[in-house]
């Protein structure tokens, strides 16, 4: 095939420029602050690795972000992608009217980040707020929320399952390639529904659902907007929900200690690095593509 | 097997409902007075008014057209400049033939993956050394260097499955990969490029971090900042001026939603947007 270098490295030649200015330049020099104390005003100042020895050693804020975050990623992830499956699989045994209860469900997943759901979020679980005032109906009086910090956690939690529309778009789409005459001749078979789904079902769903897994579980590490509204912007109560990027935010453009942000930065990169290699790893042994069988 | 039908619509009904209710509530409460929102579970007001939108509309030191208007503004940029930038590298990469092809693309795609928090704080220095901080440069230059990777992923998947015939014989007939791509690819890359434009706009128009960091004027502001400050004065009782504007925010997202429904669900499905 004929070069065309000239032309192609013209049309690529935003992308070029964007990547250096923008991607590689600022990731190797964020390695570089880190390793420094640096508030924009006075120049860096190379202290070596000590804000990383600051950070696991001594600064429990740090720990307890990681605390959070991880614990909102493990409840959240799963049962987000538990009722994005369980629903595509409901939809796709072929309902009237798919297309209305697909855009029903997929709409608060398009509205997820915005701060004015983190608003409504607010509102729903105040202590005067909607949650309660159901509960009241019950007899019970509800707990506030967003004010105790052993409850406030779960609030986000819930907001992030309320958005499993896009999960489930993927399963559905995921659901739709699967030949429909495997079903068909195992049932000749006398395979029950169960076992269809164990046998079939999931086995050649696999692929999507590992897809869907480290998509969710990559941006429910980076959940930044919703937190920041419905903690009032620091993680308040008592840190509860001070997740990681917030607390990035606090130390980077609160505090300005642009160096010990950076650090913090390239632990994220190092973690979020570390889980897509473990579900790249562990794939081969979980995830059938259906050219192996 | 009729009931059967029947139940499982019921079923769906009611998951409908509770996943819309929260929305339903805050807009019906955006009608109502103060002083029953908390006491008025109805999505049907008691006493309805439509004072809040007014009020709310003037509630901070600017009104909200100011924001609406700054908002549109970065919207439109990131748009147009997500959508040129896109197509001229995912072009090259799904039709033209150069060294070094296979290295970059890997490096494309890593993009994909890489949390934005470690560009974050070298990017900010940067922009502040250009005197950028307080304009909306950081929010729109990045999307005319194709910053956006995933705009690029999902038009090389679409540029891939266009005929190679088409660039061929238009080849033979002695034209230049510039022509092809203006006079072949684009034409037929409306979907793509319609998918690409309504999803860039909806990240922008929701885009709070951004802003956040880079705009500190509130003559500056974008809505969704300005909607930050009824959070920050919380003890007020503004319940229903707040809601009456978190609603109006959300009115562009949905209309797009209604009409561009189908590109937004095959989007997705095709490869995967968060949404």
């Amino acid at each position: 095939m004929k070069k065309e270098n000239f032309a192609a490295y013209i049309f690529l030649l935003p992308w070029l420029v964007g990547f250096f200015l923008l991607t590689i330049q600022p990731i190797v020099s964020s390695f570089y602050l880190s390793l420094t104390e640096y508030d924009t005003v006075s120049d860096p100042y190379f202290i070596g690795f000590e804000h990383y020895e600051y950070m696991f050693v001594d600064d429990y804020r740090f720990w307890e972000a990681l605390k959070v975050t991880f614990f909102y990623v493990a409840v959240g992830v799963p049962f987000k992608l538990g009722f994005a499956l369980a629903i595509a699989l409901w939809l796709n045994q072929g309902v009237q009217g798919l297309s209305l209860y697909r855009a029903v469900f997929y709409l608060p997943s398009l509205l997820g980040s915005s701060v004015a759901v983190g608003i409504l979020w607010r509102q729903v679980f105040h202590t005067d707020g909607l949650v309660n005032y159901l509960l009241a109906f019950l007899g019970i009086s509800g707990p506030s929320w967003l004010s105790d910090p052993d409850t406030s956690i779960y609030t986000v939690i819930l907001l992030t399952i309320w958005q499993f529309g896009s999960p489930m778009l993927i399963f559905l789409a995921g659901l739709r390639q699967i030949p429909h005459d495997l079903y068909e001749a195992s049932s000749i078979d006398g395979a029950s529904k169960f076992r269809q789904f164990w046998k079939i079902t999931l086995p050649l769903l696999a692929p999507v659902i590992f897809f869907n897994l480290v998509l969710q579980t990559i941006d429910a590490f980076k959940t930044f907007n919703n937190v920041f509204i419905i903690s009032g912007g620091n993680g308040s109560p008592v840190d509860s929900l001070l997740f990681y990027t917030l607390y990035l935010y606090q130390q980077g453009f609160e505090f300005f200690r642009m160096g010990y942000a950076s650090a913090l930065a390239w632990v994220l990169l190092i973690i979020i690095s570390i889980f897509t290699a473990i579900y790249f790893y562990t794939s081969k042994y979980w995830v059938y593509y259906e050219s192996e069988k | 097997m009729k009931q059967n039908r029947l139940l499982k619509h019921l079923f769906l009904a009611l998951a409908s409902l509770i996943m819309l209710y929260p929305l339903l509530w805050m807009l019906s409460s955006s009608f109502k007075p103060e002083s029953i929102i908390f006491n008025d579970l109805s999505l049907w007001p008691s006493q309805f008014t439509f004072e809040n939108y007014p009020n709310g509309w003037q509630a901070l030191r600017i009104d909200f057209s100011i924001f609406y208007k700054n908002s549109f503004i970065v919207a439109v940029f990131s748009v147009i400049g997500n959508l040129i930038a896109c197509a001229f590298t995912a072009y090259a990469f799904a039709r033209l033939e150069f060294n070094f092809k296979r290295f970059w693309f890997a490096l494309m795609m890593m993009t994909l993956m890489l949390p934005y928090h470690v560009v974050l704080i070298p990017q900010y220095i940067l922009f502040l050394k250009l005197g950028w901080v307080n304009t909306y440069y950081p929010l729109i230059v990045p999307k005319f260097l194709a910053q956006e990777a995933f705009f690029i992923f999902l038009m090389v998947q679409f540029f891939k499955q266009l005929p190679r015939e088409l660039d061929e014989s238009a080849m033979m007939d002695g034209c230049s990969v510039f022509r092809i791509f203006f006079k072949i690819i684009v034409p037929l890359s409306t979907p793509a490029f319609g998918t690409a434009a309504i999803f860039s706009f909806y990240w922008t128009w929701e885009d709070f971090f951004g802003p956040l960091i880079y705009l500190n004027d509130i003559e500056k502001y974008t809505v969704p900042l300005a909607l930050r400050a009824f959070v920050s004065a919380e003890d007020l009782s503004f319940y229903g001026e707040s809601f009456a504007m978190s609603i109006l925010s959300l009115i562009p997202v949905f209309i797009f939603f209604i009409i561009f429904q189908r590109f937004i669900i095959h989007g997705i499905a095709m490869s995967g947007i968060k949404g």
